[in-house]
């Protein structure tokens, strides 16, 4: 059981999703963070402690040398995803398994963008933090984003957009929301090549977020209040 | 091992086939008619008695002779000069082993400069934001030391991309005479960096001590002539073609003992040189050919580097132009000719006419630096840390250069593009095609691990003005802060005592003190 959870938080911290990835070198091999995880379930370890003692503590680690500069962004990204797969595998177990939903994460390039490099890292990471993440896709109309606010209740909600042309649709949205009284329940964050954070204050977003890194930042410390 | 230096398999060549054939057979006929001036009698004797025109110049003062270099004498020379020299180094796996024909290219320091520039920062406030101080940096010039040699001799080693080392700094030291200069700016520099150490002989007199220097560092006769730690350099012909009296005479004593040397040759178009390329490349040719014609003559098989250091006149002052576009183009001309002998080239590149550190310096440094590596020249003196056409030495803009040779050599890598790679690349296409982020980073991990990516810029600031020179700076004292490789105690001891001259303060070992 114990080897089971160390190899899952070395493959974590290597980044290695499946047994077929090389990860950050040749030296591990054998089953990967999806393999480890199914393998853990199998051998009725609690997806608590999986979470806990496998995957947060292999991301800790993963922290720790990204901000030692040991690790660049792919090794965060890698680490990350691996993490967002497994999630996706506890998913149908977590309902009685002691972990608290860290929240329902929203994330969406507006109407006319379809550049979505930054939303798409932003997803990884915020997947690979325990948040539940949807990705609405690119060039999205506003309405739809309005419906789904209505429909699904994400905590958080999250536009991009990379040109100074669009990130204007991004006002548009938060106005939408306020014209059907959603606007309340649901904490927007921005981001993109084109936005500043005296653009979101303008626009009256809840906050702006220079990468992913600050997103995760971010909804932590929205979490902690 | 052998230092690796860069291969650039496909070197960059300006001049088609015939046209260096042409520049061979115009230089030929320049040796043969007017041949050269020469104010060595021993060079003119020698190339007497090996069947060359050689008519005196009666009653001239000084005495001098016009030499005409038949054809047969060049092709001769160009049999005999061996066509891969190995310059050795205190640390053999610093050695340098340079074949004529390939185009590997090993980066050097350069040229005897008197002036060194200490660097200092002042802090500044912005006049718009009081609360917005940079640091920016003043320049002061002094006289190189022995002591500022042995400086650049340890910066210089742990320089990455440098891979030897020219004594840089003339040391002009109160104590520093004709007599003691050479065996003192050769042990300042061996005793400070395990690469290979280049210089020029002020004295002939200290030939053979610099010979015994060396000899005992390597662990001997036969040991140097395994690994020549040192190397000379030459300027025996002054442009437009002249022997001068004492560097062909130190050059003939050089090659008698066979110590690897540089036949170099510096004309000034415009000047010195005609201004058209294809007029000074037949001159620097024909010179260069005529020192190494008489180099084979003195001792057949001596390893003679092919070194030509071409430059346009400024037009504005008559000096020579370093940075000049020109000077790039002759010099990348030169390599070719080089190759087209099969004889390993020493080239300059990197020379700058700024007088300090900053935009002009990076832009013409850069240029030339980059077009000149690119056509594959063995030895490349490529004007690290220097200012102002070579007269200045700056230890800061060494740190810079070596940042710029960084990324030289990485763009000068050869492109890896195999049935392997290929069937990687398309599974790696297909698989991240099926992918909803459609993302490459997962493959990135092992890559940017296996050094096949460029670092970023090491000096890149992160506010409105930027902060090369201060983040150098800082990098400059790590470096100094290091460890130096000395002479071991034994070898020392044993140099003070066979060698005349040495400075007392040079020794680590308190012995001489």
């Amino acid at each position: 059981m114990n080897d089971i959870m160390a190899q899952l938080k070395e493959n974590v911290i290597q980044g290695r999703i499946t047994q077929d990835d090389e990860g950050i070198d040749d030296t591990l091999t054998g089953p990967g963070v999806v393999e480890l995880t199914r393998m853990a379930l199998d051998s009725k370890i609690p997806v608590k402690q999986i979470i806990a003692d496998g995957l947060t503590a292999g991301m800790e680690i993963v922290g720790q040398k990204f901000n030692a500069k040991e690790y660049y962004v792919p090794d965060m990204l890698a680490s990350a995803e691996a993490v967002s797969e497994a999630m996706d595998i506890l998913k149908p177990h977590l309902e009685g398994s002691g972990v608290a939903s860290r929240g329902k994460f929203a994330i969406v390039t507006v109407k006319g963008d379809i550049h979505d490099i930054g939303k798409n890292i932003v997803a990884i990471l915020l997947k690979g933090a325990g948040y539940e993440v949807d990705d609405l896709g690119i060039d999205v109309p506003t309405e739809k984003i309005v419906e789904y606010v209505r429909e699904q209740k994400p905590d958080f909600l999250g536009l991009s957009a990379l040109l100074t042309t669009t990130m204007l649709v991004m006002g548009e949205i938060i106005e939408a929301l306020s014209a059907v009284g959603l606007r309340g329940s649901v904490k927007v964050l921005i981001g993109g090549a084109a936005v500043s954070e005296e653009f979101a204050r303008e626009i009256g977003a809840d906050t702006y977020c220079a990468d992913g890194f600050e997103a995760v930042r971010v909804l932590d410390s929205y979490r902690a209040e | 091992m052998p230092r690796e230096g860069i291969l650039v398999e496909t070197p960059y060549e300006r001049l088609t086939a015939p046209q260096v054939e042409m520049i061979h057979q115009a230089s030929l006929e320049i040796l043969r008619d007017p041949g050269l001036i020469c104010f060595n009698g021993r060079a003119a004797d020698i190339f007497a008695a090996a069947g060359a025109d050689v008519s005196s110049i009666e009653k001239s003062d000084p005495p001098h002779w016009i030499v005409r270099i038949p054809e047969r004498l060049v092709n001769e020379a160009i049999d005999n000069a061996p066509k891969t020299i190995t310059l050795g180094a205190r640390n053999p796996e610093n050695a340098l082993v340079m074949n004529g024909d390939e185009p590997r290219v090993y980066f050097v320091t350069g040229s005897e400069t008197n002036i060194w520039l200490d660097t200092d920062f002042k802090a500044y406030t912005k006049k718009s934001d009081q609360s917005v101080e940079i640091q920016f940096p003043e320049f002061i010039p002094r006289r190189g030391t022995v002591a500022d040699l042995c400086m650049s001799a340890h910066i210089s080693e742990h320089l990455d991309t440098l891979d030897g080392f020219i004594r840089n700094v003339n040391i002009q030291d109160k104590d520093i005479t004709e007599e003691n200069k050479d065996v003192n700016k050769f042990f300042a520099s061996l005793n400070n960096t395990t690469k290979h150490v280049q210089a020029g002989l002020t004295a002939l007199s200290q030939l053979d001590n610099v010979i015994r220097m060396a000899q005992i560092i390597a662990g001997g006769e036969d040991a140097l002539k395994e690994n020549p730690i040192i190397s000379l350099i030459c300027c025996l012909v002054k442009s437009p073609l002249q022997f001068v009296d004492d560097t062909t005479d130190a050059f003939i004593e050089i090659c008698s003992r066979g110590i690897p040397v540089v036949v170099s040759s510096a004309p000034q178009a415009g000047s010195t040189a005609p201004i058209k390329e294809a007029g000074i490349l037949t001159q620097i040719n024909a010179e260069v050919l005529a020192g190494m014609t008489l180099g084979q003559i003195v001792n057949p098989g001596t390893p003679i580097l092919y070194g030509t250091v071409p430059s346009k006149t400024r037009m504005d002052t008559l000096t020579d132009s370093y940075g000049a576009v020109e000077t790039s183009q002759y010099t990348v001309d030169c390599t070719q000719m080089a190759r087209f002998y099969g004889i390993p080239n020493y080239s300059t590149s990197g020379v700058s006419d700024a007088k300090a550190p900053g935009q002009q310096s990076s832009i013409e440094r850069l240029f030339s630096n980059i077009a000149v590596s690119m056509s594959g020249p063995q030895f490349l003196h490529c004007a690290y840390g220097l200012l102002d056409c070579n007269s200045v030495f700056s230890p800061l803009q060494a740190v810079l250069d070596d940042a710029h040779f960084t990324m030289i050599k990485y763009f000068l890598k050869s492109p890896r593009i195999d049935d392997a790679e290929i069937n990687e690349i398309l599974s790696q296409i297909r698989t991240v095609f099926s992918t909803p982020q459609k993302l490459y980073i997962g493959y990135v991990r092992k890559v940017m691990r296996s050094g096949l990516l460029s670092p970023l810029y090491p000096f890149e600031g992160d506010r409105e003005h930027d902060a090369v020179f201060h983040l150098a700076y800082e990098r400059m004292k790590d470096i100094l802060a290091k460890p130096v490789e000395h002479i071991d105690r034994e070898k020392t001891s044993q140099i003070y005592n066979e060698i005349p001259g040495l400075l007392p303060r040079l020794n680590n070992y308190d012995e001489g003190r």
